[in-house]
């Protein structure tokens, strides 16, 4: 059953091959059988997903069910679940309990989804490699002394362990695509606006983006049709119709014009990774598309160009966790001084202060103009770069990620090193773009993801290229030996 | 290295986090490699380039002035670390 | 050495709208605390901003009541600094490009003359919380009903050079918001507060002083006097070899003085940056033609009016346009009772201007309606009542409410016009005082005034002076 797809596993509940209850037991079983070792949960509320399943059931006797109904699936710690503890990784918010929904788990709730848990992630989403959590790392079900990717790296890990067959997640920098590319398994960005952030916590709000883990394009489609749209509660959401992803999935890939930057095969790439993609380019070329060499000239200067960005945004978006109103707050406060200070330097990891200090320095008097406007002047260089690219290719393409996973420890000693591993991603955030990582095959036994980035609102583009190439090849259905 | 210990003390008072000695050293020598991670974008030009704020080139969208939010006072003050009387409690501050 | 003092003011306007700048919680002064305060007003995490239309369209009018320039494009920024009644750790506001700059606002001078002064600036906010140092076993307690609700803050030039110039722009602006009807100006509760920045120089000199930012200044009486202790303590430190520290001073009332703030003592550095929770607020000409039509005649141009429709002298039409309110009041009046606009604003500037002020009342509390006191004015005009008596019937009005004509009828104020009446009363008079009489005739005119007092003594002041006068005399005169 857990190997399934989820149009498989709708269909095996519409038919009445299982209930709802049954399913969403499976994967509780999963949990409580495989979670020890991979640490990919920090919530897990058997009781409330039992409830939401027989409720699920109880719809679909009434005839009033989705596509989705009764089908399970995990929000990252990120999003706000009314009355069910949301950490965001932290310790400042180890016992916070929000009182609202964000408005993607609102969706999923009024779709029928079944809430497992919440998944561990980096602490605030900061990191790529889910080492910064507060609940202990995630380990990647591929080979658990190696790391999941992050910062979603607890959605992507139970997704890829069949743990669940869905899972959310946020993205700004990569956080969802490079977590899919190192577990194995399908997840889209979303273009910046399509999906809500209210009920998000916010990293970088001009970069955060939601966006959805699964098997393959179809799941990733279904979830995310009903997930997307407008929401008057974020003044970045746009007003603008959703398609139906998963009525285009067939469309034909003759003619596609698939650009390939350069600049995605440079120096940093591990040779066996730069190959797997040559041959998944190949593959795509057999289902009719053309293939164009393409530059992103300012692709290296995505790095610092985020890297200043992102943790200036992040400095002010972390203010409010002051030990006032909610979270963490320190025993014995001389002065309020103090209570700030403490309690904020007790409730935030080091990567997380890190980056607050670099935020702040750079939006101080006196390195404004050199540091943030600058960047934000890249940022535009950056963008210009695609918006050219996009007049003479459809897609681009290349490796999510330049390596495979690497090993737990690996990198925590060196944060700049982690920084450069984003080199892919970021970029796509800095301007907005929609980006999906598929599976494209295996080096030494650990899988390797495949990059698709398209032009704004091309979501369903990305995901029909992607489920063209899951047709004929069958990266995506492998599972990690040890969770069959 | 690009950072002083003093700069980065005067940064996490800034940010209102406590660093003790031994942590501010080590902090001094990692943000000085970011430091210099970040000032790579000094060597693009960029002039004549307009700042980039937002992903999406759109307005500011605007709500209807009416009142849609309820009193949700209980459920906030029982997520306060302290709180009495409707009050989030903090040590006595002084103007 | 002669001084000069410069000033400027920042105010702070509460907008009027009926839910926050940035969610949809409620505004209602005096609510239980933290009540109003929804998760967005308490900066929980997840949460953000949506604009409110009509804290836009409020600045939109108040930028054009003061001919400054509608931004096409303004941007809002996080001022980032931690204050307990601060939830988010940043104040959302506008920083580079504010919604209205370059305007002015003309002032009356105490000799009489003009002054225009000029508003740089204003901009949208969001209020703070309030912390409440009441004891609470020696905590603070935070109450965030306040927080996100919208201001206009409205920057002035440092175009005023004195503290009575202050007030005057100041009041000059209180009554243009609520013209305006965009700011209730209840200065007790904080609607419209106000800081001013304050410097001297010697007198002369291009180059402004050193200035002090002087807090919490929430009536037109204690920035006057704030104003003036801050102008003597600068005079006095640099006359005594000192200078000025730039800081942030705190009005005291009490005592009645400025002292530095001590929470402010630290220089902050804000780290202004764009909210990149909101996009640009782009306002386009339509939207602006909208606002335009929904502007009320201004208070200069409604006291220029005074003048022509009513023949009123400028210092009435200026009186009676302070507040929306004291010119509606005065315009229903002289509606329903057309025929002496003269006379209806003495006694709106006298008598009814006294009673308010007496028992502490704003004109949309007055005990007396236009309606009944323009039963009286017609009476007076009419000669029915005399203006002496007259204030007989206001008092009853006021005290007993009523109608003109019934109290004139109770009381038995009407005058006595009958020509014949008179007459006869006169030769009464002068039979019964022979040598008082035989004492004008020779000369002694000032006698005159003795025979008035007899007429009015019996007629109970009800004789219509005038026709008294005249009759009178021409008897005396007779023989």
């Amino acid at each position: 059953m857990h190997s399934l797809s989820v149009a498989e596993m709708a269909s095996a509940l519409t038919e009445g091959q299982c209930t709802s209850e049954e399913l969403a037991q499976v994967f509780l079983d999963r949990i409580a059988r495989f979670d020890t070792q991979l640490n990919s949960l920090i919530t897990v509320d058997p009781e409330r997903a039992l409830a939401q399943a027989r409720a699920a059931d109880a719809r679909r006797r009434q005839g009033g069910c989705g596509p989705l109904t009764g089908i399970p699936i995990i929000h990252k710690d990120i999003f706000l679940t009314q009355d069910q503890r949301t950490t965001c990784g932290s310790r400042m918010l180890e016992r916070f309990v929000p009182h609202f929904d964000a408005t993607i788990v609102a969706r999923c709730a009024a779709a029928g989804l079944v809430t497992l848990g919440k998944s561990n992630m980096d602490e605030f989403a900061m990191g790529s490699s889910n080492e910064t959590s507060y609940f202990g790392p995630v380990r990647n079900p591929w080979d658990t002394a190696r790391v999941p990717g992050g910062s979603s790296g607890g959605s992507a890990a139970a997704v890829a362990a069949r743990l669940a067959p869905l899972a959310t997640g946020s993205d700004t920098g990569g956080s969802i695509r490079q977590p899919a590319a190192l577990c194995g398994i399908t997840g889209l960005k979303p273009t910046y606006g399509r999906v809500s952030r209210w009920g998000m916590i916010a990293f970088a709000s001009s970069l955060d983006q939601a966006g959805v883990f699964g098997r393959d394009a179809r799941d990733c489609a279904l979830l995310l049709e009903l997930m997307a749209g407008f929401d008057p509660r974020d003044s970045t959401s746009v007003d603008r119709p959703v398609p139906a992803y998963s009525a285009s999935l067939e469309q034909s890939l003759a003619g596609l014009r698939v650009g390939v930057p350069a600049e995605f095969f440079g120096a940093g790439l591990e040779p066996a990774v730069g190959a797997a993609v040559e041959t998944a380019l190949a593959a795509l070329k057999d289902l009719g598309a053309t293939v164009h060499p393409v530059h992103l000239p300012n692709l290296g200067l995505s790095v610092p160009t985020y890297y200043t960005l992102a943790p200036a945004e992040a400095s002010s978006n972390l203010s409010r966790f002051d030990g006032v109103r909610y979270g963490h707050r320190c025993e014995q406060p001389a002065n309020l001084e103090d209570l700030y200070k403490r309690s904020r330097a007790e409730g935030f990891g080091t990567e997380v202060k890190r980056r607050i200090m670099i935020g702040t320095y750079v939006l101080s008097a006196g390195y404004y103009d050199a540091y943030y406007l600058k960047a934000q002047r890249c940022r535009r260089l950056i963008t210009e770069d695609f918006r050219r690219a996009f007049e003479t290719v459809d897609v681009l393409v290349g490796p999510t990620a330049p390596e495979v996973a690497f090993r737990l420890g690996e990198k925590t000693d060196d944060p700049v090193k982690m920084y450069l591993s984003d080199i892919n991603t970021i970029a796509v955030n800095l301007a907005g773009l929609p980006g999906l990582s598929l599976p494209a095959g295996f080096v030494d036994g650990l899988p390797v993801g495949m990059q698709l980035i398209g032009p704004h609102f091309s979501e369903g583009r990305l995901l029909n290229v992607a489920h063209q190439f899951q047709r004929e090849t069958d990266w995506h259905r492998q599972l990690p030996p040890a969770f069959a | 290295m690009s950072f002083t210990i003093e700069t980065v003390r005067g940064i996490a008072h800034l940010a209102r986090l406590a660093v003790d000695e031994p942590e501010l050293e080590a902090y001094t020598q990692v943000l000085s490699r970011s430091l210099d991670l970040l000032a790579q974008i000094n060597a693009a030009d960029t002039t004549g380039i307009t700042e980039m704020a937002h992903p999406l080139d759109v307005a500011q969208r605007l709500r209807p002035d009416a009142v849609t939010e309820p009193d949700v006072r209980e459920a906030c003050l029982a997520q306060a670390p302290a709180a009495d009387a409707g009050l989030f409690l903090v040590p006595k501050v002084i103007e | 050495m002669e001084w000069e003092v410069v000033i400027g003011l920042e105010i702070h306007a509460q907008l009027a709208t009926t839910s926050k700048i940035f969610s949809g919680a409620a505004i209602r002064y005096g609510a239980a605390p933290n009540t109003q305060a929804c998760a967005i007003d308490l900066g929980y995490p997840g949460t953000l901003p949506v604009l409110n239309e009509a804290a836009v369209r409020m600045a939109v009018k108040f930028g054009l009541a003061v001919d400054a320039q509608i931004a096409p494009r303004s941007v809002f920024a996080r001022k980032n600094y931690f204050y307990p009644d601060l939830p988010k750790g940043y104040q959302i506001s506008q920083f580079e490009l504010p919604v209205v700059s370059g305007g002015h606002l003309d002032i009356d001078l105490e000799d009489g003359g003009h002054k225009r002064v000029g508003i740089t600036r204003a901009h949208l906010e969001e209020d703070a919380g309030k912390s409440l140092h009441e004891d609470f076993h020696g905590l603070t307690g935070i109450d965030l009903n306040r927080a996100g609700t919208p201001l206009l803050e409205i920057v002035s030039e440092p175009d005023m050079r004195s503290a009575k110039e202050a007030v005057a722009y100041m009041k000059k602006l209180h009554a243009l918001v609520r013209y305006l009807e965009i700011c209730d100006g209840n200065m007790q509760e904080g609607s419209f507060r106000c800081d001013a920045n304050v410097s001297v120089r010697p007198r002369g000199a291009t180059r402004l002083g050193t200035r002090c930012e002087i807090k919490n200044l929430n009536s037109f009486r204690f920035v006057e006097r704030a104003i003036n202790f801050e102008v003597e303590r600068q005079i006095d430190v640099l006359e005594s070899g000192g200078q000025i520290v730039q800081e942030t001073r705190l009005y005291d009332s009490v005592k009645d003085e400025t002292r530095t703030m001590r929470s402010k003592e630290e220089a902050n550095d804000y780290r202004y940056f764009p909210d990149p929770d909101l996009l640009p607020l782009m306002i386009e000409p339509a939207f602006i033609s909208t606002v335009r039509a929904t502007l009320p005649e201004l208070p200069d141009a409604r006291r220029a009016r005074f003048v022509s429709q009513y023949g009123l002298p400028d210092y009435d039409a200026a009186v009676l346009t302070t507040t929306r309110e004291l010119a509606d009041y005065y315009e229903q009046l002289v509606t329903q009772a057309p025929a002496d606009a003269k006379l209806a604003a003495n006694w709106v500037m006298g008598e009814l201007a006294a009673r308010l002020n007496e028992e502490n009342l704003d004109i949309t509390e007055s005990r007396v309606s236009t309606a009944q006191l323009a039963g009286m004015l017609v009476r007076i005009s009419d000669q029915t009542i005399s203006g002496k008596l007259a204030k007989q019937v206001f008092e009853v009005l006021w005290t007993e409410g009523g109608e003109a004509d019934a109290i004139i009828d109770r009381l038995g104020l009407r005058q006595i016009t009958d020509t014949g009446a008179i007459e006869a009363m006169i030769d009464q008079i002068l039979a019964d005082n022979p040598a008082q009489l035989a004492q004008y005739r020779s000369g002694k005119d000032k006698l005159f005034g003795f025979f008035v007092g007899q007429a009015m003594k019996l007629t109970a002041g009800k004789a219509n002076p005038a026709q008294l006068n005249e009759l009178l005399r021409r008897k005396l005169d007779a023989e």
